[in-house]
């Protein structure tokens, strides 16, 4: 590592700045143009380019993601010899126009989240089979590939990292009082009694944003009803009104002494500065949490989320993964396929992850020895883990979370008693979604 | 009625322009013939001009606004993702909304909340203000500007300003109150369902007052002063000399003020937007169309659905209230 660490990172650094700049220039020209607009122009660009071009349509448009994947693709220019013209679109913009997007003049290649939000896309036909590009991969898991395939077994996604889901505490605080670290429910509970005593809030929560309960809602009900069962209620096949998912609700309810006050008007980055400030105790979120936390990561730890039936344990983890997909109306397949089986490597992986520290590689020949504590105990947690999940708003029909969990967690949190009711409104309204499939 | 107006000015220049739509009987039955002959000496400039003028502004018209409207009545019939080819399935779309869809009934509430405090609370503020201002007061300019002032920021960073004074531990409002503290509780203004719309419609009114107070401020410019003499010397006090003549002669303005609530608090968006996406007691009508309709949702016929309500519920409102105040024009 030492030696050909430093020389790697000079060697690729000077590509890195120019391509940073490069994607700089075409995302604020993307930015004010109307997304649509932006994707017409990418594309008609690629058309009069020739074959050594591909077109990669990013959204990762936050500083740091955006230049570990610069980073990443000036590794793929300067292997390969093809040109990549990245467009990069501000993240919530570039997932609200998805639809068109992909249905006007994609670009070859653009970034996108794993399961069924990838395997709607496939089965409409707006994605490209890249089955061909996998069979040459190694070093990716059978969970990861379970992932990255569509419902009619082809492959269609490259996963870049993931971040896994867990509670997260500060070592400090922790020490200090000499808490014990929870694996069951009865502890995590009695715990969080302990910490009100101690004049702290035990749980930092947020729900303004309207997803970040989901991690929760998900956690219980694996935790309940097993990892089997969610992804069958995320596919629609069970009864949102049954008494598996009343069950979910009335085990939350037991947390709901312990959260910060005015969830519903907190950002999650507002709850998670409070456990920074140590305000609170414990927070349920991603890893990406660290970002909050400025030089303080270091003393920033986590636990598996706790077992409730020990039949289930706690072998699921939720940790969503983010890579790349071919669009069926790509230029130029042969170059696109090209980038993408080199984004699959464990050198695609560690030229982003030098970049950006908070994710996890998916390739398991990805290099450790760089990874913080705590990415380490992320890899150990997901790699010990028995299935992974997405997340709610991953695992599910992307019209039904929307415009019905979303507002049905907020719900619960305004009003926790009155689950028979909220139940059975989410069964009515999901029979009439889902009964609109096609 | 339109294009005759406009036709006139371009082919009589001198004379005044008679483009009063209820034009005198007598007048109209003497003029077809006149304008027949003056049309008749139009070059073909003319004629390609006038077409040109005329024709695009009803061709953007028609696009943009006739046949995106009958576009989305046809859709809020079918079931749509966007992808492939919509399907028809009649009503369902509406049946679906006005029976399971719990956000769409808080919704419709909202807009109609959002209008009443317009129209009762912030419209009427605003014409006091521009009351007030039109006496010629100390500091007249700078009450003006700092009343103005919020008009000329957008709704979206209206809704950011509103986070600053109002979040629950660290809002400017809570520190003043003083419940910020320990074992305090202090109100969650934005957080509570049953509360911030309230914040929201104060910070809405805020905007709003000061756009009305512009539109009378010019309106009472345009009042002649000999009116006002008049009913003094008749022995009008000043509420009588404004509600009884003022009032009734700002008419055109009342007519614009009007309609300009009633959309402002039919298309109010952006405030709620940003302040949490719309969702947990900040419901409208325009968000459950964009949640349904952008984004990854695509339930483009149901959303279609909603936009439909909308434009009844607003065009009902406008030609109530135009129909009206036409009719007491007339009498």
């Amino acid at each position: 590592m030492a030696t050909p660490g430093p020389h790697d990172r000079t060697t690729s650094n000077s590509p890195t700045r120019r391509s940073v700049l490069r994607a700089a220039a075409i995302g604020a020209g993307a930015v004010t143009l109307p997304s649509v607009l932006a994707a017409c122009a990418s594309g008609s660009g690629a058309g009069g380019a020739g074959g050594k071009t591909v077109t990669f349509g990013s959204n990762w448009s936050d500083p740091v993601p955006k230049k570990g994947i610069a980073t990443a693709i000036a590794g793929f220019q300067s292997s390969s010899g093809y040109t990549v013209k990245t467009n990069t679109v501000d993240h919530n913009s570039f997932q609200e126009n998805i639809n068109r997007y992909l249905q006007g003049n994609p670009d070859d290649v653009f970034g996108w989240f794993a399961g069924y939000r990838m395997q709607y896309f496939a089965q409409k036909g707006l994605l490209g089979d890249i089955s061909d590009v996998w069979s040459g991969f190694t070093g990716m898991s059978d969970a990861i590939k379970a992932q990255s395939t569509g419902l009619d077994g082809k492959q269609y996604f490259v996963p870049l990292y993931y971040y896994p889901w867990a509670v997260f505490y500060r070592k400090s605080v922790f020490a200090q009082h000499g808490y014990q670290l929870p694996t069951t429910w009865d502890q995590y509970i009695a715990l969080a009694k302990q910490m009100q005593k101690d004049g702290l809030v035990p749980i930092s929560f947020s729900d303004k944003d309207g997803w970040p309960a989901m991690g929760t809602f998900d956690y219980i009900n694996m935790r309940l009803n097993g990892y089997d069962f969610h992804k069958s209620l995320m596919g629609g096949h069970e009864d949102w009104s049954g008494p598996k998912v009343k069950k979910v609700f009335d085990t939350w309810r037991e947390l709901l002494p312990f959260y910060q006050q005015g969830a519903l008007g907190l950002t999650w980055q507002e709850s998670a500065q409070a456990l920074q400030q140590k305000k609170t105790g414990m927070m349920t979120l991603g890893m990406f949490l660290g970002q909050q936390f400025g030089t303080d990561v270091s003393d920033l730890d986590f636990f598996a989320y706790p077992a409730i039936d020990p039949a289930n344990g706690q072998d699921a983890v939720e940790a969503p993964i983010d890579g790349f997909l071919l669009s069926h109306k790509a230029k130029n397949v042969t170059a696109a396929k090209k980038l993408l089986a080199f984004l699959g490597t464990a050198k695609a992986e560690n030229d982003y992850l030098s970049i950006d520290p908070t994710e996890l590689g998916v390739n398991s020949s990805v290099v450790t020895t760089g990874y913080s504590p705590l990415q380490q105990s992320g890899a150990k947690l997901v790699s010990t883990a028995k299935s992974i999940s997405q997340f709610m708003d991953r695992d599910c029909r992307p019209d039904f979370v929307s415009t019905v969990m979303i507002q049905a967690l907020q719900t619960f949190l305004n009003n926790p008693n009155d689950v028979d009711g909220l139940c059975n409104s989410i069964q009515r309204q999901k029979t009439a979604i889902y009964a609109t499939e096609g | 009625m339109r294009p005759k107006a406009d036709l006139e000015p371009a082919v009589t220049a001198g004379a005044p322009a008679a483009a009063a739509p209820a034009a005198a009987p007598d007048q109209g039955r003497r003029r077809p013939r006149a304008a027949r002959r003056r049309i008749r000496r139009l070059t073909t400039r003319d004629r390609l001009v006038i077409t040109v003028l005329l024709g695009l502004p009803l061709l953007f018209t028609f696009v943009l606004v006739w046949a995106t409207t009958l576009a989305s009545i046809g859709l809020s019939f079918t079931n749509w993702d966007g992808i492939g080819s919509a399907k028809f399935i009649g009503i369902d779309n509406y049946k679906e909304l006005f029976t399971n869809y719990p956000p769409f009934a808080t919704a419709i509430w909202h807009n109609l909340l959002w209008l009443g405090f317009l129209a009762l609370i912030a419209t009427p503020l605003g014409l006091l203000f521009a009351v007030l201002l039109d006496r010629k007061i100390r500091f007249g300019r700078f009450y003006q500007s700092a009343l103005y002032l919020p008009v000329v920021l957008s709704l979206a960073v209206i809704g950011f300003i509103s986070q600053l004074i109002f979040a629950r531990d660290d809002g400017i409002l809570n520190t003043v109150l003083g419940t910020t503290g320990q074992g305090q509780h202090p109100v969650d203004w934005i957080g509570d369902p049953h509360i911030n719309i309230w914040v929201v419609l104060v910070m809405a009114g805020w905007r709003h007052a000061g756009y009305v107070m512009v539109l009378y401020l010019a309106g009472l410019k345009g009042v002649d002063p000999s009116l006002k003499e008049a009913a003094a010397i008749d022995g009008a006090n000043a509420r009588q000399t404004f509600f009884r003549v003022v009032f009734p002669v700002m008419r055109p303005v009342n007519i614009i003020v009007g309609v300009i609530t009633v959309i402002e608090a039919l298309r109010a968006f952006d405030i709620v937007y940003a302040i949490n996406g719309g969702t947990n007691g900040l419901e409208l009508l325009s968000v459950l169309i964009t949640d349904n309709i952008i984004g990854e949702a695509s339930r483009i016929g149901f959303g279609s659905a909603i936009a439909v309500v909308l434009l009844l519920i607003s065009v009902g409102c406008i030609v109530a209230y135009c129909m009206t105040e036409l009719r007491e024009e007339k009498s």
